[in-house]
């Protein structure tokens, strides 16, 4: 029994750990950002196709999904956006569709990649570039600088420091107060951007595993013979399909969410008070 | 879970693929959509104009049938009166023709009548005298008897 525990253990912590290179703080998680970086390359390769045969014309099926996309996100840009800024609905194009891909990674069959690469000599291949928190956190960190930016872009620096301090009681007694609440408040943004993603997506990644080691136990040839292996494989099957088909809904969401959150602290940034 | 490097490679990887969308995909797809939107505008539009021109065609159609009526109505009317005129006028003339021939045949008549009577008159003077010289078996002085014969023709 504790022999099966330790491999239950030793399988879970093998799916979540990450491809490493070096060591230290220069290391890098090379899975996820390889993964990531493809995914991202797919995302602008396909738009990019469609762009470039873009026409006024009557438009074929890639661009009139992707035209479908751009307007969608144009639409809520231009409702939660106060002002005109080229690079805002890119943006939020670029963060739906790329945390859409790495979160769809989550649908991949857990043991299909570590496997896989298992076979080809690696130790360790996490495919699912959003439970690694450095993933979430690099969008998220980008998203605060662009916070940042948009701040004194369109209050000025002089304003944007006045808020700080002013904001919101308007009182010089209180200024340092509101400052420590301001930066609060700015740093709790890239915070929640980032750990909702993650933990959304590390809890079903965790589920998954969780239900895969019903039949860790098994042999191949155990788990067809045995009546517990028929029972324990019926059930992961079931489980796991429920559990996917759930994910189908969660995975846009959270990607929707991450890019509408984005837009919304962005918007606020640029909005005067 | 640790933060190391792959934070700052995910956030270059990032500011790429934004840059990128914003450069190569954004702008040609919006132009073309924007294209589009114009282009169905305009087609909109012209339909509209076509319409209306339409509807103008037919209320210049309407009026131009109106008018034409009119004018066939006025000309119908106008040559109806001149047929009617015309009718009277040869109606005129066909009477007076008529009284003027009846006066002439009636003269003529009148004529031939006096002609005849004079020529029967004159037989008649004729044949009495010739019955009277018969009868008297001698010749009637013509030239001695004459007043008196041309008295009793005109009696006749």
């Amino acid at each position: 029994m504790a022999e099966e525990n330790q491999s239950i253990s030793y399988y879970i912590n093998h799916h979540l750990t990450n491809w490493k290179v070096g060591d230290g703080f220069w290391a890098i998680h090379a899975d996820s950002l390889i993964v990531a970086f493809l995914l991202g390359a797919l995302f602008c390769w396909i738009f990019w196709m469609a762009s470039r045969k873009a026409t006024e014309g009557v438009p074929g099926g890639l661009q009139n999904f992707v035209e479908m996309s751009v307007e969608a996100i144009e639409g809520m840009v231009k409702d939660t956006f106060p002002h005109k800024n080229p690079m805002v609905a890119p943006l939020a194009l670029t963060i739906f569709c790329w945390v859409f891909l790495m979160n769809l990674m989550d649908l991949v069959p857990i043991d299909l990649a570590p496997d896989t690469m298992h076979a080809l000599g690696w130790d360790y291949f996490k495919i699912l570039p959003t439970v690694n928190m450095n993933i979430t956190f690099g969008l998220s960190l980008s998203v605060l600088g662009l916070i940042i930016i948009y701040s004194i872009m369109y209050k000025g620096t002089k304003g944007y420091l006045h808020e700080l301090f002013f904001h919101p009681f308007n009182h010089w007694s209180l200024s340092w107060f509101n400052f420590a609440l301001n930066i609060v408040e700015t740093l709790a943004k890239p915070l929640s951007l980032s750990l909702r993603l993650f933990g959304n997506l590390y809890a079903a990644e965790l589920i998954f595993i969780l239900i895969a080691t019903l039949t860790l136990g098994y042999g191949l040839f155990e788990v067809f013979t045995s009546l517990g292996g028929i029972f324990l494989l019926v059930g992961q099957v079931i489980l796991a399909t429920i559990w996917a088909i759930f994910h189908i809904l969660v995975i846009p969401l959270q990607a929707f969410i991450f890019m509408m959150l984005s837009l919304v602290y962005l918007s606020m940034a640029a909005e005067n008070h | 879970m640790e933060i190391n490097a792959t934070l700052l490679g995910q956030m270059i990887a990032f500011a790429i693929f934004v840059w990128f969308t914003m450069k190569f995909v954004w702008p040609p797809v919006s132009q073309a959509m924007r294209s589009r939107q114009e282009k169905i505008a305009e087609g909109l539009s012209a339909a509209e104009r076509g319409r209306k021109d339409l509807e103008q065609a037919e209320s210049d159609k309407a009026e131009l049938l109106k008018e034409a009526r009119q004018k066939a109505n006025e000309i119908l009317d106008q040559a109806n009166k001149r047929a009617n005129q015309l009718i009277d006028e040869a109606r005129d003339t066909a009477r007076k023709e008529g009284e003027r021939q009846l006066v002439q045949a009636q003269a003529q008549i009148e004529q031939e009548l006096n002609q005849a009577k004079q020529e029967l008159r004159e037989q008649v003077v004729t044949l009495a005298i010739t019955g009277a010289s018969k009868v008297l078996e001698r010749e009637v002085d013509a030239k001695a008897h004459n007043d008196l014969l041309n008295d009793l023709a005109k009696q006749l």
